[in-house]
């Protein structure tokens, strides 16, 4: 069965959805993603959907529970790249997907997420300085 | 429809001035149309449907389909000319009286034939004449149809304020239909801009109810989606009032009274300033852009 690549970067990790999500895909990304996370105490996840061209409810609910799994295990998720087709979609299926951030395109995403660790890493490296 | 093909064959010279009499003195616009034009029209119509109706009498059968093109033809022109649809169809419609005349003529000795090919070739003519409204109507409204888009695309222009900021300046009232052009438009024009900020502002739109609101709500959250802080501005006192009394909940939205002032929360978000270059001379203060 395929499988979405999870790649590496330092502390995140970075996920481009390239082909057609189908239920399975979406249920195997899910666990591979929240082992990853756990595996390499990521602070950050990224995915990237922008060659994603369909969208239902299930991908919606499937997205919201990635971000949710990830906050859970202390990494922020950023979901770039949504198409405005795919973004109406959702505001019509009523999935405003509050808990998520989001940024326009890769490049964004990598530095919301990098402001985000740094804010992290700085409020650490105070407690550091304490001890 | 032998016996009607072969009588109009024999009676066409009579049959056609008979028509062109018959509409001089009905809806002959002559400010409209000159005499020759007109005169080669009706000969060609009258070969037309002679031929055809030899192997049909279905006026949507293949053998018809050349008179179909012919009165498409004539009738977007004469739509174009300034006439109405009642006039292009009386034009068909007033072929009867000589077709009858001439069918008189020539079956005056039995009746039952006669009858029989009167109701054939009211019928025939009568079909043709529907054509002619038909079409007329399909072309007026293929004209509205235009008219809506180009209303719909004026009416939702997004403007870009600065790099990476976006307007859209919302005038009269929204409605389902014009909701998913402004947030299509507004969306293809953060991807294609590369937006971080769009401002949304309703200073013209007229009332805000709950719909209005709610298509309001689903624009942002989209555009939210996608990446782009989303602000509303151009809130009028009044309307204030009305979202409130409506109990719509605008919590999740930053809104600002004024455009001017949703701009400026965009560029200090943008970590950008406006700073005046000259001092003293208030009159011809300029913007300038600093990090």
């Amino acid at each position: 069965m395929d499988r979405i690549p999870i790649l590496k970067m330092g502390d995140c990790l970075l996920v481009t959805i390239q082909v057609d999500m189908h239920d399975e895909l979406a249920m195997s990304l899910q666990e591979d993603l929240t082992a990853q996370i756990a595996r390499h105490a990521s602070r950050g996840v990224l995915i990237d959907i922008s060659s994603l061209e369909i969208v239902d409810s299930f991908i919606g609910r499937m997205l919201a529970n990635i971000a949710a799994m990830s906050r859970v295990l202390d990494a922020q998720t950023v979901l770039t790249g949504m198409q405005p087709a795919v973004a109406i979609t959702l505001v019509e299926l009523g999935m405003s997907l509050p808990g998520i951030k989001t940024a326009l395109n890769v490049e964004r995403g990598m530095a919301l997420l990098r402001e985000f660790m740094g804010n992290d890493a700085e409020s650490e490296e105070d407690d550091g300085s304490e001890e | 429809m032998s016996a009607f093909q072969e009588i109009v064959r024999a009676h066409e010279k009579a049959i056609l001035s008979g028509w062109l009499n018959e509409m001089s003195t009905s809806t002959r616009r002559k400010d409209l149309i000159n005499d020759a034009d007109f005169k080669s029209q009706a000969t060609e119509l009258l070969r037309l449907v002679t031929d055809a109706s030899q192997s049909s009498s279905d006026v949507q059968s293949e053998a018809f389909s050349a008179t179909r093109t012919f009165l498409k033809e004539i009738t977007k022109a004469r739509m174009d000319m300034g006439f109405s649809p009642a006039e292009i169809s009386m034009f068909v419609l007033s072929l009867k009286q000589p077709v009858f005349k001439a069918l008189r003529d020539a079956l005056k000795d039995n009746d039952a034939e006669l009858i029989d090919e009167i109701w054939l070739s009211n019928t025939l003519i009568d079909k043709i004449g529907m054509l002619t409204v038909d079409t007329a109507v399909g072309f007026r409204e293929l004209t509205i149809a235009r008219q809506q888009e180009e209303m719909l695309e004026l009416s939702t222009p997004v403007v870009k304020l600065w790099d990476g900021v976006l307007a859209l300046p919302l005038i009269g009232t929204l409605d389902s239909a014009r909701t998913q052009v402004v947030m299509e438009s507004l969306l293809s024009a953060i991807v294609e801009t590369n937006s971080q900020v769009a401002i949304i502002d309703i200073t013209g739109v007229p009332t805000v109810d709950t719909l209005v609101a709610q298509h309001l709500i689903k624009t942002i959250t989209a555009a939210r989606l996608m990446g782009a802080d989303c602000y509303l501005s151009g809130i009028r006192p009044a309307i204030a009032q009305t979202i409130v009394h409506l109990g719509i909940d605008l919590v999740d939205i930053q809104t600002k009274a004024k455009l001017s002032d949703a701009f400026a929360l965009a560029l200090t978000r943008m970590g950008k300033t406006i700073v005046s270059t000259k001092t003293a001379t208030v009159n011809n203060s300029q913007k300038a852009k600093e990090l």
